[in-house]
């Protein structure tokens, strides 16, 4: 296969076509769709709406509920451990708070909960992979507040609720826009570097779905920006965190109070008995599951372990119906598939083009309504084009940004994208890149309220592995927000809760009881959960094409 | 402790039939051509695997499963540093696994972890000042400007010149010039001077973020704003309005009304 330019040689035909109808695109009107439309094309396009790809989980708090099947699998799995093998009268961290996860939920979670009067000595992180390894370390394009004069919370609010179709908990998303202005304050005071203006004030962009100009950016690397100097942050206050330890089951004591977990030591394979007051879950999304076997955005360590974890504890899960796919993951070249290619890059002017170069939706719809389009125009209009590998793409026209706000935009907002596209030939600032949907965030999960509490006492929870805040879509820069909103508020009640609770006898009798519920439910699998990691070895590293339609 | 424990968990099952075997390389050299694959060697254990997959995919084909050097598998987290050097080549190699093509003869290993401790501080007691870097990270006079750091970096960071910025004080260049750094750590493993050159540049960019960028006007306001508590009632009322008069109002004021 002749590759030029770090293309196909027979892809070329249709960038040509895409560099000569780019100057007809430039300062065109593409209109939106309607409310009503948006609804139709999700019915007809979107994987959310496919039927086979749910079923009704038959065990536990949900049972009767529509979930994904691939986490329904993971629901109805056996537990990882026996209860019986499990040794509870060695204790071998006695904390007053635990945080399972340490990526940016949780790292927020443990400032916040030290500046409220837990001391380091007092917390324990555990985290599967690195301290930071997440995918808020993975974020680019940016985080909304409503700051400006000519925006506000409540502008937001409406945005956010849209976007979610109306399906999210309303007093999350109060939580979640009053406070984001407040979040940025904070990030300023610990030292956050920020897209400024020359006078101070932040550089703005939109994403898909918002009416304002909200977007706080630090280049294209705004996730790794806030996971950094939080985690620096972390370092400085001696905040302990266990690494390589994999939270696998929730301990309870005799009343049903959340009481600590037992980690897995993932090198020696050893066990942990963790003792603790409080427990924040803080274990991130599962786009490492790969539902419908789409290829994914997310970190290695996203397997959706805490859903399995607090399910099994009793508590109640919401929105798993539905997940976001990214309309722009890299679907070319091989190696960078699934790869992230950030909202921004249409929110600076980039459009999305099919094999003709023509542009066939408006290119900042909420995320799914826009990823159901791609799908639309790649295979039931069969305008996309197909990669080496039998996946299937449509162009994102990235050069009309240097052609609307002049040469080096892109080299300045989008370094790591260009970076990343540049290491495997192909130049972004020249030429389009090919993209298409990727699974992209858990939109539901643990169900909580506005104090982050999930029903089960002493357990709360913050960021992607929650559900409610963002119902069954999310919008762009709402995710980094979700996690520094919600797990500021985690670090603060689960810091008072604290101070009032006894803990009784240790237990994990929850989970004799569902192994009991799956036998009831007559349930047969060789499946055990949580799976902690993914599997790629052998012919799995290799991605391939899809069953989409 | 063995080394492929920590490492990865390591099985081979169907993949033992790609094993070199070393009876006629020439015809095993040209079948492979012809089949797409390339040999590389994972701790000098040789293995055959298809050109075009990353070093991190091609380690997985091969038959392992990580535990370490691997995090995001998009170059953003810095987890999966991984040092090379192609078979009778002089030069070595520095590149993250998931960012990097396999090359035939390429013999790698992964960086599971850097010694490289950071200085511990409070931001808020700290100044921007011409020595606050020297006197956190006094080492950094060291610097014998060999620019190793620079050519070890996989970002492509001037990294050896923004050492330079922070010894003379300069701490919004530092900031600046370091911003892209993933802080996988290769710098420091290989600075001849025991620079630990990414805990420079976070302390860096902290202090410029703090203390030297402007601060925004609006953000100021809106935050007096909710604090005082201006937005709560408007809120309340959204909270508790029936789902069609939201539709309604979003049609109106929100993303809707905007296109």
């Amino acid at each position: 296969m002749k590759v030029v330019d770090g293309y196909p040689e027979y892809m070329w035909e249709s960038i040509k076509k895409v560099e000569e109808t780019r100057q007809g695109r430039i300062g065109a009107v593409i209109q939106a769709l309607t409310l009503k439309e948006r609804e139709e094309i999700l019915n007809k396009f979107h994987p959310d709406y496919k039927i086979g790809t749910k079923r009704e989980v038959k065990v536990g708090a949900n049972k009767g509920d529509l979930i994904y099947n691939e986490i329904v699998d993971l629901l109805e799995a056996k537990p990882l451990i026996e209860p019986k093998d499990i040794d509870l009268n060695t204790v071998d961290y006695d904390v007053e708070l635990l945080i399972i996860g340490g990526g940016g939920a949780g790292t927020v979670s443990a400032l916040w909960a030290y500046e409220s009067g837990v001391s380091p000595e007092n917390m324990l992180i555990v985290t599967k992979l690195r301290h930071g390894d997440s995918n808020s370390m993975m974020a680019q394009g940016g985080i909304q507040a409503a700051d400006r004069p000519e925006d506000s919370p409540l502008i937001h609010y409406l945005d956010a609720y849209g976007g979610g179709h109306f399906t999210n908990k309303p007093e999350l998303v109060r939580t979640l826009v009053h406070d984001a202005p407040l979040i940025i304050k904070w990030h300023e005071e610990i030292g956050l570097m920020y897209d400024r203006d020359e006078n101070g004030d932040f550089v703005e962009l939109s994403g898909g779905g918002t009416s304002k100009h909200r977007l706080h950016a630090a280049k294209d690397y705004t996730g790794m920006e806030i996971m950094r100097n939080i985690r620096d942050e972390a370092r400085n206050l001696d905040i302990p965190v266990l690494e390589f330890a994999s939270v696998i089951e929730l301990l309870l004591d005799n009343e049903g109070r959340a009481a600590g977990g037992i980690a897995l030591n993932m090198e020696t394979q050893q066990y942990y008995i963790i003792k603790a007051k409080a427990v924040i879950l803080a274990t991130g999304g599962s786009g490492r599951l790969h539902l419908q076997n789409y290829p994914t955005t997310n970190h290695y360590g996203a397997t959706g372990d805490g859903l399995v974890m607090a399910y099994h504890a009793g508590a109640k899960l919401r929105d798993l119906d539905a997940a976001q796919y990214h309309p722009t993951g890299a679907i070319y070249p091989e190696a960078l598939v699934g790869l992230l290619c950030t909202e921004k890059i249409r929110g600076l002017g980039a459009l999305p083009v099919n094999r003709d170069g023509k542009s066939f939706v408006f290119p900042l719809e909420p995320r799914d309504v826009e990823s159901a389009a791609f799908i639309r125009e790649t295979y039931e209009r069969n305008k996309g084009i197909d990669t080496p590998t039998g996946l299937r793409g449509v162009w994102l026209d990235t050069p009309m940004i240097d052609e609307i706000h002049g040469e080096g935009t892109i080299a300045k907002n989008l370094s790591a994208m260009v970076r990343q596209f540049s290491r495997f030939g192909i130049d972004m600032i020249k030429h389009p890149i090919l993209v298409f949907p990727t699974l992209h965030y858990q939109n539901g999960g643990v169900e909580i309220n506005e104090r982050t509490e999930t029903g089960i006492p002493g357990l709360f929870a913050a960021g992607e592995v929650t559900g409610g805040v963002h119902g069954k879509n999310r919008l762009m820069g709402n995710s980094l927000l979700d996690f520094n909103v919600f797990g500021r508020i985690a670090g603060i009640y689960a810091a008072e809760y604290i101070k009032s609770v006894k803990i009784g006898k240790l237990t994990l009798s929850h989970v004799e009881r569902y192994n009991k519920m799956l036998e009831k439910a007559d349930i047969k699998t060789v499946k055990k959960a949580p799976v902690i990691l993914p599997d790629y070895r052998g012919e799995r590293a290799v991605s391939r094409a899809l069953d989409i339609l | 402790m063995i080394i492929s424990v920590f490492l990865f968990e390591g099985k081979m099952g169907k993949k033992e039939c790609l094993l070199t075997e070393k009876k006629d390389v020439k015809k095993a050299e040209d079948e492979e051509k012809k089949k797409g694959l390339v040999e590389v060697f994972i701790m000098g254990k040789s293995y055959h695997v298809p050109a075009g997959l990353t070093i991190m995919k091609a380690i997985e084909y091969a038959g392992y499963k990580f535990i370490r050097g691997c995090g995001c598998r998009a170059g953003f987290c810095g987890a999966c540093s991984t040092i090379y050097r192609i078979e009778n080549e002089q030069k070595l190699g520095f590149e993250l696994a998931c960012q990097k093509l396999v090359e035939d003869k390429m013999y790698l290993v992964q960086l599971p972890f850097v010694p490289a401790m950071k200085a511990k501080y409070d931001i808020d007691k700290l100044e921007a000042g011409e020595s606050t870097i020297l006197t956190l990270y006094p080492e950094i006079a060291r610097c014998v400007s060999c620019n190793t750091c620079t050519k070890s970096c996989p970002q492509d960071i001037e990294v050896m010149k923004y050492i330079q910025m922070a010894i003379r004080g300069d701490v919004t260049k530092c900031a600046e010039i370091s911003f892209d750094c993933i802080q996988c750590g290769l710098c420091a493993m290989r600075c001849p001077a025991d620079i630990k050159h990414y805990h420079i540049s976070q302390l860096a960019r902290r202090l410029h973020g703090k203390y030297l960028a402007k601060k925004s006007k609006n953000l100021e306001k809106r935050v007096k704003e909710i604090e005082e508590g201006k937005y709560d009632k408007e809120l309340d009322k959204l909270v508790k309005m029936k789902t069609d008069d939201v539709i309604k109002l979003y049609k109106k004021e929100g993303a809707e009304s905007q296109y």
